[in-house]
């Protein structure tokens, strides 16, 4: 994914973060993580993304 | 519960009959082999199975008629399979309703379709839909007809005490109190277990979220035979709704009491009626209905450490409690009946070692975790116990509206046979093996000739081989020989050659297997099948 790829995909989650309402966004976080899991089909590497996105949420 | 004006046992298409306590008084007190507390499905079905190896019995229930109320309603192939060899099957088959099929939906669009596994193979359907007072009938009138069995109602047992070489039984009817030796005692007495209790004995384990109630309605309703899960319905937002089709027109409807519902509150008759009748509204049924039955439960999963205390082994509720939606509950019981009656018959008449008895925790016990695990993992679903649990589940559900494979989630698992895997009777696997059914596993159905496999098996051991020769040189051991040939669905589902063999328990699983049988090896498994020499 090329630099701006990625810029594309960060400006499309905040529109549609900012689209979708304040107690309903937790609900499409977790569907696009189903989602995206489901289409990377490698579970022992969402995992560790898991783990990953867990570390410095209290900073 | 029924409504207001109807006893407990007045019933809207089931006639409870009524038992008196014994009218031959003389013989009471006489010693019996096996004393069995607990007339329901359990203990009858343990009695028959104790018949069946020739073993009599004194079956004790504290009632004077059968439990109220449809309860159990979902009995597995694997039931059956247990029912068929103890030659009762046949009005269950008559009066059962098969299914194979569930739907899931959610906020009112279907989510999931999901099948049991199911083919030609199978002499059975994975599952079946009948009220528990027509198990507890149908297993009644083989026990009314069978000799072996001596059946005493309204005798409750107050009191049991090791002796040398059994147990002291107090029994108390309406005429008399009374002591009584048997030299084993089957625990088949319910959650609530009078013996456990007089043991001092606990179940362990815990509660989980979610309290259901249960409510059987009459009406006239046009839907296949196929279990409909709700979740998150316009009815009962937040909650879990199943609808069960049962015989008689009858219908189960079992509902989710939200968070902070009150318990007694919402099953008073009222209350009942009005959930009952949303949920008919969501199902689309606008007709009249008539409210049967109703009662409340919540998802358990506690067991006992052991099965076994002294010569009293607990089966059924009274070893192990799990929650409903796997319907797990009365099916276990049942298997643990079953594989506790063969293994008690074989060490009484002296064909199998006293060592076999101490399998029946590992393998019954290691069967109810196995439904802690699966029926754990269906009370998260159908009652989120945190807010993570819960994001996750409505996730799911809500991805499943548009991507299917999302909805497998919600699939509620109920048919995974259990494979014994930590028996001390049951041999390793050969290694030889590639594929096909492991020691400890449940015998697969497949064809032979017109009929299945499970009709060859004899009533005790059976050596199935493919081969003419190793017979002959076992002909001293207590088994029936089931010879098939090579080139057949047996032996392909078996994944056998003309050399293999699978020797298979009295409870139809498989107790060794071998790639090229030996005679020797044979002799060796049906030793270890039977704990030991008893010569």
């Amino acid at each position: 994914m090329t630099a701006a790829d990625l810029e594309t995909v960060y400006e499309a989650l905040a529109k549609q973060l900012d689209a979708i309402a304040q107690d309903k966004r937790d609900l499409f976080l977790a569907k696009l993580v189903l989602l995206l899991s489901h289409d990377l089909d490698d579970a022992s590497q969402v995992l560790s993304r898991i783990r990953e996105s867990a570390a410095n949420i209290d900073v | 519960m029924r409504p207001a004006g109807r006893s407990d046992t007045d019933s809207l298409y089931f006639d409870y009959p009524h038992f008196d306590p014994p009218a031959e008084r003389d013989a009471l007190s006489d010693p019996v082999p096996v004393a069995i507390v607990g007339a329901g499905p359990v203990g009858m079905t343990a009695a028959l199975a104790l018949a069946h190896e020739g073993v009599r019995s004194v079956l004790l229930d504290a009632k004077d008629t059968f439990n109220d109320g449809s309860r159990a309603i979902c009995i597995s192939r694997s039931s059956y399979q247990i029912l068929e060899r103890l030659g009762v099957l046949a009005p269950f088959l008559e009066k059962s309703l098969p299914w194979t099929t569930g739907r899931s939906f959610y906020r009112g669009q279907q989510i999931l379709e999901f099948e049991m596994p199911d083919g030609l193979s199978e002499k059975f359907r994975p599952m079946y839909n009948i009220e528990q007072q027509y198990i507890e009938q149908f297993l009644w009138q083989a026990i009314d007809r069978e000799p072996l069995i001596d059946a005493r109602w309204q005798s409750r047992v107050t009191g049991v005490e090791d002796t040398d070489d059994g147990v002291m039984l107090t029994v108390e009817d309406l005429l008399d109190r009374y002591h009584m030796k048997a030299d084993w005692l089957l625990a088949a007495d319910g959650a609530r277990s009078t013996i456990r209790g007089l043991r001092g004995l606990r179940l362990k384990g815990e509660n989980h979220e979610g309290r259901y109630v249960i409510a059987d309605v009459q009406m006239n309703h046009d839907y296949p035979t196929i279990r409909r899960a709700l979740f998150d319905p316009d009815c009962r937002r937040g909650g879990t709704v199943l609808v069960h089709r049962q015989p008689d027109n009858i219908w189960r409807i079992d509902y989710q009491l939200r968070d902070g519902e009150d318990a007694s509150d919402a099953i008073r008759e009222e209350a009942v009626r009005a959930s009952v009748a949303s949920v008919l509204d969501e199902i689309g049924h606008s007709g009249d209905w008539d409210l049967e039955w109703w009662s409340v439960y919540s998802a358990n999963t506690l067991a006992l450490d052991d099965y076994r205390d002294g010569r009293i082994f607990f089966i059924g509720d009274s070893a192990h409690i799990v929650p409903i939606f796997g319907v797990r509950g009365l099916n276990n019981g049942l298997a643990d009946a079953s594989n506790i009656a063969w293994k008690l018959a074989w060490v009484m008449q002296g064909r199998a070692n006293a060592a076999l008895l101490d399998s029946y925790t590992p393998e019954r016990r290691g069967a109810t975790l196995d439904v802690f695990a699966n029926a754990s993992k269906s009370a998260r679903f159908m009652a989120p116990p945190t807010a993570g649990w819960q994001l996750m589940r409505d996730a799911a559900l809500n991805l499943a509206l548009s991507h299917p494979f999302a909805g497998t989630l919600a699939n509620p698992r109920q048919m995974s046979p259990y494979t014994y895997a930590d028996s001390p009777v049951i041999a390793p696997d050969d290694p030889a093996f590639s594929h096909g059914p492991v020691p400890g596993a449940p015998l697969p159905g497949t064809r032979v000739g017109d009929g299945f496999l499970s009709d060859c098996l004899g009533d005790g051991f059976s050596l199935i081989t493919f081969d003419g020769a190793l017979e002959r040189h076992l002909d001293d051991l207590d088994l029936t020989i089931v010879s098939l040939p090579p080139a057949s669905d047996a032996a392909a589902r078996l994944a056998a050659t003309s050399s293999s063999a699978y020797l298979v328990c009295p409870d139809a699983h498989i107790a060794a297997r071998w790639a090229e049988a030996t005679p020797k090896a044979v002799r060796d498994a049906f030793t270890l099948a039977i704990a030991g020499d008893t010569t």
